[in-house]
């Protein structure tokens, strides 16, 4: 699983760095977790509010960050 | 609604198991949680009275008694009341998103875009670091120039936050005033540069650069994720401002306790013509979180400032902050630069002089 935090590197975009990577750590998964900070490269995502957050190139989280249960939930569905 | 969770849970027997939180963690600790906020808030005035004038025995007409009393009060009483509104807040803001905002003020031409993009930006959330994306987000789909900036000073210059501490601590009337006059002048800059129709002073790479709104279907967020949410609000923001407030509260009580009432009428009362330049002068290079300067606000409003001036000197500080100015140099063209700051500093003067005027 691929997760890349989208983001021009604002302690929010860390703060959801952290959350993601505890969720994914805590349900065991294989995953990379990149961050994606060049404003052309999140533009491309189609994303504009920022931390965003995509899983396999699709967008799950944008603007805000989500507690890391909350990330769990999204991972998995 | 979690319903669909559990599902993956219990039926496939290899996946991680989600488990749900129990009653208290899923927001049943606010029951008895929101009515002792109510009455520790009510004992706080007799409390920090006690404390100044029997414990510490200052006498309550001396400078150092009425100081000391100020900050014992105020401090615990603009946190609580900080943590109570963010709460609120930020609950209600996960139900909005800059990409809602931005659909709706799609192909909005004309005053009412400005106006509603005026009132959207008060209370859509988004982080100060991600304005140029959104900028070039709401520009590339259709949202008007003059719009767009309706959203982008309306957004730091109303803060919900301080619009909420406000009504706490001084009453609708002027929780309203700073409200309306922030709007105004949000809704004042946008439609100017709309008039002026300066697109072509945008940067080129923002018309050019690849851009397709992603459709996200978020999970759906339950009351507990939501709740999750708003607490998680509360921790960044007031542990975030909490050195603010206090410092605020410490010159707000120095203010209150010692700072000579005709010096303080002189310096920034109505009759001063350049106090409301200067005010803004002040502000422009303070950045701060505007929580951060109600408590200056309230000491400088206490000793006789007048409305208008201390109006100005708030906006000045959250709406104009050199920072800002220079990430959004990323998609601006000097020219569209200077008419944003020179419109939006004519609108805080103008807000500054018509309450100096009226009040």
């Amino acid at each position: 699983m691929k997760i890349e935090i989208l983001g021009t590197g604002c302690a929010k975009c860390a703060l959801l760095g952290k959350h993601a990577d505890e969720a994914a750590r805590s349900l065991g998964l294989d995953y990379e977790l990149t961050y994606v900070k060049e404003i052309p490269d999140i533009l491309a995502h189609g994303v504009m509010s920022t931390p965003a957050m995509a899983v396999d190139g699709v967008v799950k989280v944008q603007g805000h960050v989500p507690t890391s249960r909350h990330i769990e939930k999204l991972l998995l569905g | 609604m979690s319903d669909g969770l559990n599902e993956i849970a219990c039926c496939s027997g290899s996946q991680p198991v989600f488990r749900e939180p129990g009653f208290w963690r899923r927001g049943g600790w606010l029951l008895p949680a929101l009515p002792l906020w109510f009455v520790v808030y009510h004992f706080l005035e007799p409390f920090a009275n006690w404390l100044a004038y029997t414990r510490l025995g200052l006498a309550p007409a001396s400078r150092l008694g009425s100081a000391v009393a100020f900050f014992a009060y105020d401090a615990p009483k603009v946190v609580m009341l900080l943590a109570l509104v963010v709460l609120g807040v930020t609950f209600v803001q996960t139900f909005i998103s800059p990409d809602r905002t931005r659909d709706i003020l799609a192909g909005r031409a004309g005053i009412w875009g400005n106006v509603l993009a005026s009132v959207f930006g008060i209370f859509t959330p988004f982080c100060s670091c991600s304005a140029v994306p959104l900028f070039i987000g709401f520009v590339r789909v259709g949202v008007p120039l003059g719009v767009t900036f309706s959203f982008l000073v309306s957004a730091p210059m109303v803060n919900e936050v301080a619009l909420f501490l406000l009504l706490g601590l001084f009453g609708w009337k002027i929780a309203l005033i700073y409200a309306g006059t922030g709007l105004t002048v949000a809704f004042l800059a946008g439609w100017v540069i709309g008039k002026l129709r300066m697109e072509k002073h945008l940067e080129d790479w923002v018309m050019q650069i690849d851009f397709k709104p992603s459709t996200i279907q978020e999970a759906r967020k339950s009351f507990s994720d939501r709740l999750d949410l708003a607490v998680d609000g509360v921790r960044d923001i007031v542990g975030k401002v909490w050195p603010y407030l206090l410092a605020g509260i410490a010159v707000g009580a120095f203010i209150h306790g010692y700072a000579p009432e005709a010096l303080m009428a002189h310096i920034m009362g109505k009759a001063a013509w350049w106090s409301v330049p200067l005010a803004v002068l002040i502000g422009v290079p303070l950045y701060s979180n505007a929580a951060g300067v109600i408590p200056i606000v309230q000491a400088l409003l206490g000793k006789g400032a007048a409305l208008g001036t201390v109006l100005a000197f708030m906006m000045a500080v959250t709406a104009l902050s050199l920072p800002e100015t220079i990430i959004l140099r990323k998609v601006l063209k000097p020219r569209l630069i200077a008419v944003f700051l020179a419109v939006v500093t004519a609108g805080i003067l103008l807000v500054g002089y018509l309450f100096n005027a009226i009040m």
